[in-house]
């Protein structure tokens, strides 16, 4: 099989152009996303291949556009709505939640919202405290919709297009940071799983859980924890937020006995404690030590490059925490 | 005819009060009419009647709280227009049956096992490698013991076994026949568990089994680890006994107080002036406590023995020391007893009971550093103002640990023990 | 014939009464009094607990529901609020399976998943039933944003009150609409109350149909308590959406004769301005209308009246008699099983 470099940007794009190509329903909808090529330049050159009904600008109304989305979606469309980042999606959590989330359900089973929302997320950039959110764990909380988070080129490209074949909407959440990093992959888009984590790095000494733009922090401390340790690290890439691959976490919990959730979001209420959770409810027995959580410090994102870089987790943070379970 | 009743003027409301009629018997009503006032929480409110008719009786006066669907009158209804059906309060459409709550697994009867720091995990590697967890040396904060501290203890147990303990110094030989027992040989090796016992044992044989389990561990962990010694004596019991009897006649039959209690109190005010007797040992420390709380034995009928303690025993009266006495025997036998009696005895007292014989010199429960021993109150030649005298006496000893404490302040213990037994009536 | 008392008194253009023809009349005086008899027994209903959570009435709004109605077909598609009785039986959905939902049972539209403020039937294209006030508009949007791109021309019809037009997404649907033209008939129900709230004390701007026209939207102004003149509007608005195609705004000043729902005790409200609306009741004018006009006799009404009553008493007894969705079904349709 012939592969391509790409970057995780060029991925995204390839899979937007492979879909507006090959089902005439998909459409991309958000802000700049036409001429501007979009914030972060994913739909560059989109607009040109297939113009400004299937490549369209919105005006900065997020809660109209996702809504549209949703309308759309159930008017036999395949929109993908393209939310600038996880900050401004704020503003459209009501039609996610209210409607989005809740249609099929509250219809007894007569709607189905075939919906994608994509957006950028999480911080060090230095962009502040409004621009560096990492909610996903909002996300991950609603019954009623699917959550992504690709790590890797590859996934970046496959789960937009597994995405679009998802009748329920999926969300999925691309981490700022990742979208030039490079791979090589195969030539030919197609779908891949979204119903399971990877492990990305084997190990037997301890298991760290992860997801979107820690995963190379965590590969990096893998990496420390064996030259410098003498301690092997297994790296678990969560890829689905909801719902959660229990099962290999659980695998991996079976090898290691010890685990540290590593989570861009606020620890308290995130997704680290569902997971540590789940971990003493379905593996209590396997534990030789409590699950530990390395997640951003509970404080708005300051500005200042080391306040930032503080506030963050960090490969050096998770060496920590695993050095101090007295191995 | 038709009941007006307490509408529901809100999904939050359940009650509300009658303010006004603006209807009377006998008049007329249509459908849609206001009929009355309803005073809620919000407000007072016009209320309708849904169907037509004469008003034949008010059932509630005004001023009067009622639940949600209480008939307030009753509508004469008349036949001309299709008037529609009189509704009667129709039952609530029946409630799904409440998922039944998952009962709770029946805790097995915990025994003596003290709380032991072991990670999960830990826990069941021992288990399937067949070692006691009480007996591994735990290197995880706090003394917890891990995956690796259970690893290095099977790989232990494979190595050869070490030399006997050196047998505690011979300090004071007691009246008694009975000699001092021997050094305990180490405790004989665990085999692994190969396989599963073969037939399933009952609940209560498991139980059983259990209890053994650990009171083998636990016993073997001490004679392995606390260097005993071990002091005897000889108590004349005379004084107590009469001065009891004397006490005992003033009380009723339920109420009387066995001398045992007495023994108790006495150890526990005992224990005041040699206090490091009543203390932990904690991994390598000794570390005293403040409350004195004396753990008693008490044998339970499927045979083993559990030392639940009486919290705070030198501050109790004599009565006091008895119901808590009676309480935790009745408790200990029905298997309810609490794990903070469990865990916190400070030092135990040991006694055999009336057909026993007279000296017992008992085995440290870890993590205290003493135990007390009273054999039976048998008769015995005592010698008194150079007269030999029958006498009721009891022979009470002392194994301590060497690490702590030493013959000198153990014998003290021992002398103050007899000492309070002398004077009763401070006890 | 002059226009009723209390009109507003800025009109853009008076309506055009066409001649009124016996069955369709009688038709529209039926459905505005199935709607009206629904409601009471709706009322009814709630008060004796057998309809539960919240209930909003559309009595003395009929005739917008029901004229409006006469302008769609079966092939547009409608977005409602919560005060959505009216428009869904109007639409179409039977009396039975709206009772059934309010009651909880699984034979409701809803499954009994949604009550009143929920009901939803794809097979009629109603597509709710929104508990969040403003928040159908972006989803009408897309309805229509999904037809224009696959070349249908057809319309969506989107309900809404006088408070939704102080949402966001009020500002943000109608700009979306007419910046890309799409085929959505904006309806608003002007009884000039957000809840509790006079519009007087809501928007700075109260005259909507104005708001609207600024987004470069046509907006007319119409008497929504004749019911004549709301369906007249109706089809003029909706042939417009289709044949442009491109969105259209309808203010339709209302009153409702009730309090905002059963839990409100409507104390912010005039007696006497209620009392004057309800001589402005949309049934009671078009009954005079037509009796005037020798289009109806006592007969007919008789016969009417009783023919929905039976209809009412068929449909309660049918919710009564409707079973709940087991329990083992909860969490089914949180997510779309695909076969295979």
């Amino acid at each position: 099989m012939s592969t391509v470099k790409l970057t995780y940007r060029e991925a995204v794009r390839a899979a937007l152009r492979h879909a507006l190509a090959t089902d005439e329903r998909v459409f991309l909808m958000g802000e700049d996303v036409g001429g501007y090529g979009g914030a972060f330049a994913v739909s560059l050159g989109l607009l040109d291949e297939f113009g400004p009904d299937r490549v369209r600008n919105a005006p900065l109304s997020e809660s109209g556009f996702v809504g549209a989305g949703i309308g759309a979606a159930l008017g036999g469309m395949r929109p993908i709505v393209e939310v600038m980042t996880i900050n401004f999606s704020l503003l459209a959590l009501d039609q996610v939640v209210n409607n989005a989330a809740t249609l099929r359900y509250m219809s007894g089973g007569q709607l189905s919202v075939p919906l994608v929302v994509r957006m950028a997320t999480g911080g060090g950039r230095q962009m502040a405290a409004q621009h560096e959110h990492s909610l996903e764990a909002w996300y991950a909380h609603i019954p009623g919709i699917k959550a992504l988070a690709p790590a890797t080129v590859g996934d970046a490209r496959g789960m937009l297009l597994a995405a679009l074949q998802e009748p329920d909407p999926v969300f999925i959440f691309e981490h700022a940071l990742l979208y030039p990093l490079e791979d090589e992959i195969d030539e030919e888009p197609c779908a891949v799983d979204i119903a399971h984590a990877a492990v990305r790095r084997e190990g037997s000494d301890v298991t760290l859980v992860t997801y979107g733009g820690s995963l190379g922090k965590c590969l990096a401390a893998a990496a420390t924890l064996a030259e410098e340790h003498g301690l092997a690290a297994e790296v678990v890439d969560l890829r689905t937020l909801r719902p959660l691959d229990t099962e290999t976490i659980l695998a991996s919990l079976a090898k290691t006995h010890r685990m540290v959730i590593v989570d861009e979001g606020w620890k308290t209420g995130g997704l680290a404690g569902e997971i540590s959770a789940q971990m003493m409810e379905q593996g209590f027995d396997l534990l030789d030590w409590p699950v530990q959580r390395v997640c951003g410090v509970e404080v708005p994102m300051p500005y200042a490059k080391h306040l930032e870089e503080a506030a963050l987790p960090s490969a050096e943070r998770v060496v920590a925490a695993v050095t101090e379970m007295a191995f | 005819m038709a009941d007006f009743v307490m509408p529901s003027l809100g999904a939050d409301m359940s009650a509300g009060t009658l303010a006004a009629w603006l209807k009377q018997p006998g008049e007329t009503v249509k459908r849609g009419e206001i009929i009355a006032v309803v005073h809620t929480d919000k407000a007072d409110v016009e209320v309708e009647v849904f169907t037509s008719g004469i008003v034949e009786r008010m059932l509630v006066e005004p001023g009067t709280e009622v639940p949600v669907g209480t008939p307030l009158a009753v509508i004469r209804e008349e036949d001309a227009a299709p008037a529609p059906a009189a509704p009667a309060p129709a039952p609530a459409p029946p409630a799904p049956a409440a998922a039944p709550a998952p009962s709770a697994p029946a805790a097995p009867v915990v025994p003596v096992e003290h709380h032991l720091l072991i990670s999960p995990s830990a826990r069941q590697l021992a288990h399937e490698l067949g070692i006691e967890a009480e007996g591994v040396q735990g290197t995880g904060p706090g003394g917890r013991i891990q995956r690796r501290d259970v690893e290095a203890a099977a790989a232990a147990r494979e190595a050869p076994p070490q030399a006997a303990p050196p047998a505690p110094p011979a300090v004071v030989t007691p009246p008694a026949a009975a000699a001092p027992p021997a050094a305990a040989p180490p405790a004989a090796p665990l085999s692994p568990a190969a396989a599963p016992p073969a037939a399933p044992l009952s609940p209560a044989a498991e139980r059983n089994a259990a209890m053994r389990r650990a009171i083998a561990a636990s016993m073997s962990r001490s004679k392995r680890e606390i260097p005993h010694f071990y002091l005897g004596q000889t108590i004349d019991m005379s004084r107590s006994l009469a001065w009891l009897g004397q006490e005992n006649l003033r009380r009723p039959v339920t109420e009387r107080v066995l001398h045992g209690v007495l023994m108790v109190k006495a150890v526990a005010l005992a224990l005041r002036e040699v206090p490091e007797l009543n203390a932990v040992w904690a991994g390598d420390e000794l570390v005293r406590r403040d409350d004195i709380n004396v753990g008693v034995a008490i044998s339970l009928r499927g045979g083993g023995l559990v030392a639940p303690a009486i919290h705070h025993t030198d501050e109790l009266t004599l009565e006091e020391l008895m119901h808590a006495f009676r309480d935790l025997v009745s408790r200990a036998r029905a298997g309810s007893l609490r794990s903070s009696e469990m865990s916190e005895p400070t030092i135990t007292v040991t006694s055999i009971g009336e057909r026993g014989v007279e000296s017992i010199f008992g085995v440290i429960f870890p993590p205290q550093v003493a135990i007390v021993g009273f054999g039976t109150l048998v008769e015995r030649p005592w010698i008194s103002e150079g007269q030999i005298l029958p006498c009721p006496v009891v022979n009470a000893s002392l194994s301590a640990d060497h690490r702590v404490t030493d013959g000198h302040r153990a014998s003290q213990f021992l002398a103050a023990v007899d000492r309070l037994l002398q004077e009763p009536e401070e006890l | 014939m002059s226009p009723p008392a209390g009109q507003p008194a800025t009109r853009k253009r008076p309506p055009r009464q066409p001649a009124l023809e016996r069955e369709h009349s009688l038709h529209l005086l039926r459905e505005m009094l199935r709607v009206r008899r629904f409601e009471e027994r709706a009322a009814e209903q709630y008060s004796l607990t057998r309809i539960r959570g919240f209930l909003h009435l559309y009595i003395g709004e009929e005739a917008v529901g029901v004229g409006v109605m006469q302008a769609l077909t079966p092939d547009d598609a409608i977005v409602a609020t919560y005060r959505e009785h009216g428009q869904a039986l109007a639409r179409g959905l039977p009396a039975a399976s709206l009772m059934s939902e309010m009651f909880g049972k699984a034979t409701g539209c809803s499954r009994g998943r949604g009550g009143s403020m929920h009901f939803f039937d794809i097979s009629r294209r109603f597509y709710g039933g929104n508990a969040i006030v403003g928040g159908g508009l972006p989803i009408a949007v897309g309805l229509a944003l999904a037809d224009r791109l696959q070349g249908r021309r057809r319309v969506t019809a989107c309900f809404f009150g006088d408070g939704a037009v102080a949402e966001g997404e009020f500002h943000e649907s109608l700009n979306l609409a007419a910046l890309w033209q799409l085929p959505v008939l904006f309806l608003c129900e002007n009884n000039e109350y957000a809840m509790g709230t006079s519009i007087r004390d809501e928007l700075a701007q109260p005259d909507i149909h104005l708001r609207a026209e600024s987004y470069g939207m046509p907006a007319e102004e119409v008497d929504g308590m004749d019911v004549i003149a709301v369906e007249t509007a109706a089809r003029r608005a909706a042939e417009a959406v289709r044949a442009d195609p491109g969105p259209r705004f309808l203010e339709l000043h209302t009153y409702r004769f009730r309090a905002h729902s059963m839990a409100d005790p409507d104390l912010y409200r005039a007696k006497g301005e209620v009392e004057h609306w309800k001589e402005r009741d949309p049934i009671a004018l078009f009954e005079e209308r037509l009796r005037k006009a020798k289009l109806l006799s006592d007969d007919d009404l008789a016969a009417i009246e009783s023919d929905i009553a039976a209809e009412l008493d068929q449909a309660i007894a049918t919710a009564e008699a409707a079973p709940i969705e087991p329990l083992e079904d909860l969490t089914k349709d949180v997510y779309t099983l695909v076969a295979g």
